[in-house]
């Protein structure tokens, strides 16, 4: 007993100095060996090793310290706080909440015309204004809805139907190349061809559901994952249709009402009587990946109020309640995996039509990875949720192409693009461990008694596949 | 029949790896039910540790006998991701526990986008060649076949582990620890096992198997680059599954049969298929027995 009265005055600080000297000792047994030392070739191509051990320092000291000053200060402080800020908190926010995808959608409608009226401001001249555009436009905007509908898309299979799938990616890469090659050897147009790409990868889908049907939870993602291997490897080695890893480059562009986005006469600048510039293009391409996103989105929400989406539902809580109630599982799993899929696939198409290449690259695990962590980050089954968790992660990593100042700071040699996944990768454990329900956890009951209430996050189950 | 004979051994010594690799996703599934993704990177980092020791030998010492080198390599690899196996179980898996289902998937993938970025920034983008280590082989007697000495260490060390780690699992107090946590966590917390402790010591035991593999892969190869840990990962996570998740005899018949199955395929088809042809077969496989070869089937009481 005495002895637990004499620690208590400074347990805190003392503590924290031990925590502190655990995690840097800790911290030094991990990069002694990684850190520590660097490889490289030397002339002869011959490994040499080289030695860091300032870089260790840092390394070491930087955990030693922050530990000590999570245990000592930031720990205490934030508990302390959300005592006090508990009771506070529920309310403050609903107006804003309400309204939020409403505001959302209409800022996501401006956006373009938004983009290019700030940099009209900024820079003095229309001209500036339109191209300096083309990059928030292309690599902001259409870059980030691209992964929302993707998301979107994947909701469907884990969020409603609750059946882990690790390898949607493939159904983007069958939309992709269907339209690739339906174009380059057919000529057919972008608009016939994107409802065809989405019913060859729904038809996909509902191939590589059948197999699995009897499969549950992890074997099931397996071999959703495996599946996405399979397409992947197939494209890189039947030369004769896909090209391999050269990929398909000179798609043909997508049209409005057939009109072309070309420079020439015919072209849709001309006809309108505005200047040349390619930003109409990637304008068009915006909306245009608006739109299916917003498809993906009503579709999604209408699902849920048919028969369909409340199986699917179902399907997700209970497996066997949901049989015994004389669900069908069978096509309740094949339609979520067939719907979802025609999504990835009008997904995959438009990606086709905006890069004008496409390679096997673009389709690896990585991708269905950062989709899949997209949805779960938004809180699986929330639309607006995973919109934020995709302008978050995708937008975030977009930012990091930008980071040239760092150079300034770490000198010439110092490339950010490298960091770029290394910090997906942290972001992603990051938030997972601070918002483990996803961005907007709680989720509106599809079906009600009297009035709709929120389901709090702690009552959502999910993922039993 | 001996170009049989001959690509059935070399596909026992990949199946070793990948068996030894999938020890450690079995083992974690069995235990918390959780795909841990970065596994794979694991086995690379395990890789880049015994590159770099045996880089430090050779610089530092110089002539270490071969068999000291390849030791000090695995034990040092051993050591060390083990150490780092249970760093990430205690900042990225443990704080979801009892979280839902899917949120650790999500930070296992973050994690192994984190660490394979991680080795790239830290060692360079480059692949690591490091000179043969063990060289020749034996040619037996009145045959064409020959087994390579890198072979038969593969295969001897593979055997010498399976049967330490049987041991350990099935007769000391932690393997019975293991075992019981496997059946129902929440019995054993309430029979006196430390529930947390023996989860991590599971990421451990599994990374130290995941580190032997990758000296071994090194050692096989004679090279290592940061992207190596994806698709061995993936295969002994298919072998893994293929052996029936959460069973240990399970993970060593699948690897074996994944890696004879590869080696076969590109003995007799297409090498450039030869992904293709293991992925398949599990999936035939699990269209026939839906969880596994040595898997029991889930019975759900309602």
């Amino acid at each position: 007993m005495a002895d637990v009265q004499k620690i208590e005055p400074d347990s805190v600080f003392a503590k924290a100095v031990k925590e502190g000297l655990l995690a840097g000792a800790l911290a030094f047994g991990l990069f002694f060996l990684i850190v520590g030392f660097r490889t490289d070739q030397n002339i002869r191509n011959e490994l040499v090793l080289n030695q860091r051990w300032g870089l260790l320092a840092i390394f070491v000291l930087v955990a030693g310290i922050g530990r000590f000053l999570l245990t000592a200060y930031i720990t205490p402080w934030s508990e302390a706080r959300s005592k006090n800020k508990r009771a506070a908190v529920e309310k403050e926010q609903s107006a804003f909440r309400k309204s939020f995808p409403k505001i959302g959608l209409g800022l996501l409608l401006i956006y373009p015309f938004l983009v290019i009226l700030i940099l009209w401001a900024y820079n003095g001249s229309i001209m500036g204004g339109l191209q300096g555009s083309l990059k928030y436009v292309d690599n902001f905007g259409i870059q980030i809805l691209i992964y929302v509908m993707l998301a979107w898309g994947l909701n469907i299979v884990v969020g409603l139907a609750g059946l882990l799938d690790l390898g949607y990616v493939a159904f983007y890469a069958v939309g992709a190349y269907s339209y690739a090659l339906l174009s380059t050897h057919f000529g057919l147009s972008f608009w016939l061809l994107l409802p065809m790409a989405g019913i060859f990868a729904a038809l996909w889908g509902i191939m590589l559901g059948f197999p699995v049907l009897r499969l549950r939870g992890d074997y099931l993602a397996i071999v959703t994952l495996a599946f996405g291997e399979i397409i992947r490897l197939v494209l890189i080695n039947w030369t004769v249709v896909t090209k391999g890893t050269f990929g398909i480059s000179g798609i043909a562009k997508a049209t409005l009402f057939g009109i072309p986005f070309t420079p020439g006469p015919t072209g849709f600048a001309a006809l309108l009587g505005l200047p040349n510039s390619g930003v109409y293009y990637k304008i068009f391409l915006y909306y245009l990946i608006l739109l299916l996103a917003l498809l993906t989105a009503w579709v999604t929400i209408r699902l849920r109020r048919m028969p369909i989406g409340r199986a699917w539902e179902a399907l997700r809580e209970d497996e066997i309640a949901c049989r015994s109630l004389g669900i069908n599982t069978t096509t309740t799993k094949l339609t979520a995996f067939a719907t979802g899929a025609m999504f990835g696939g009008f997904a995959g198409s438009f990606f086709a039509a905006r890069q004008g290449f496409v390679s096997p690259e673009s389709f690896v695990f990585l991708e269905s990875a950062i989709i899949l962590a997209i949805v779960v980050l938004g809180g699986m089954g929330s639309l607006v949720g995973i919109a934020i968790a995709a302008a978050v992660m995708i937008g975030g990593t977009e930012l990091l192409r930008e980071l040239e100042f760092l150079k300034r700071i770490f000198g010439p040699d110092f490339t950010p693009e490298l960091y770029r996944m290394l910090l997906f990768g942290l972001a992603m454990i990051v938030v997972m461990v601070w918002k483990p329900r996803g961005f907007v956890g709680n989720r509106e009951p599809s079906a009600f008694l009297h009035k709709r209430k929120m389901v709090s996050s702690e009552f959502t189950k999910e993922g039993h596949g | 029949m001996e170009y049989f004979i001959q690509q059935s051994i070399n596909g026992l010594t990949l199946g070793s790896i990948y068996g030894l690799i999938a020890i450690g996703y079995t083992m974690v599934y069995g235990i918390i039910g959780m795909i841990n993704f970065a596994h794979g990177d694991v086995f690379m980092l395990g890789a880049f540790m015994a590159m770099i020791v045996f880089l430090a030998l050779t610089t530092f010492i110089g002539g270490v006998p071969v068999v000291l080198a390849l030791l000090l390599m695995m034990i040092v690899a051993m050591l060390l991701t083990g150490l780092w196996s249970w760093t990430i179980e205690r900042l990225a898996y443990r704080p979801l526990r009892g979280s839902f289902r899917l949120a650790p998937l999500i930070t296992a993938i973050g994690m192994s986008i984190a660490l394979s970025n991680f080795v790239q920034v830290t060692q360079g983008p480059r692949n690591k060649p490091i000179p043969p280590l063990v060289n020749g082989g034996i040619t037996i007697y009145g045959t064409n076949i020959t087994v390579a000495y890198k072979q038969m260490v593969i295969i001897i060390v593979t055997v010498i582990l399976l049967a330490a780690f049987w041991y350990l699992v099935n007769k000391t107090t932690l393997g019975r620890a293991q075992r019981s946590c496997e059946q129902d966590r929440k019995m054993a917390a309430l029979l006196g096992i430390d529930v947390d402790k023996t989860i991590s010591m599971t990421f451990v035991m599994g990374a130290m198997l995941a580190a032997v593999a990758g000296t071994l892969y090194l050692m096989f190869y004679g090279v290592i680059s940061f992207t190596d840990g994806f698709t061995p990962g993936v295969k002994a996570f298919t072998a893994a599954v293929l052996g029936g998740i959460g069973s240990l005899p399970g993970a060593v018949v699948g690897g074996l049969l994944i890696g004879l199955i590869e080696a076969l395929w590109s003995a007799y088809f297409s090498i450039d298929y030869k992904d293709v042809a293991a992925f398949s077969i599990l999936a035939i496989v699990l269209i026939f027995l839906p969880s596994g070869i040595l898997g029991r089937p889930e019975v759900e009481k309602v």
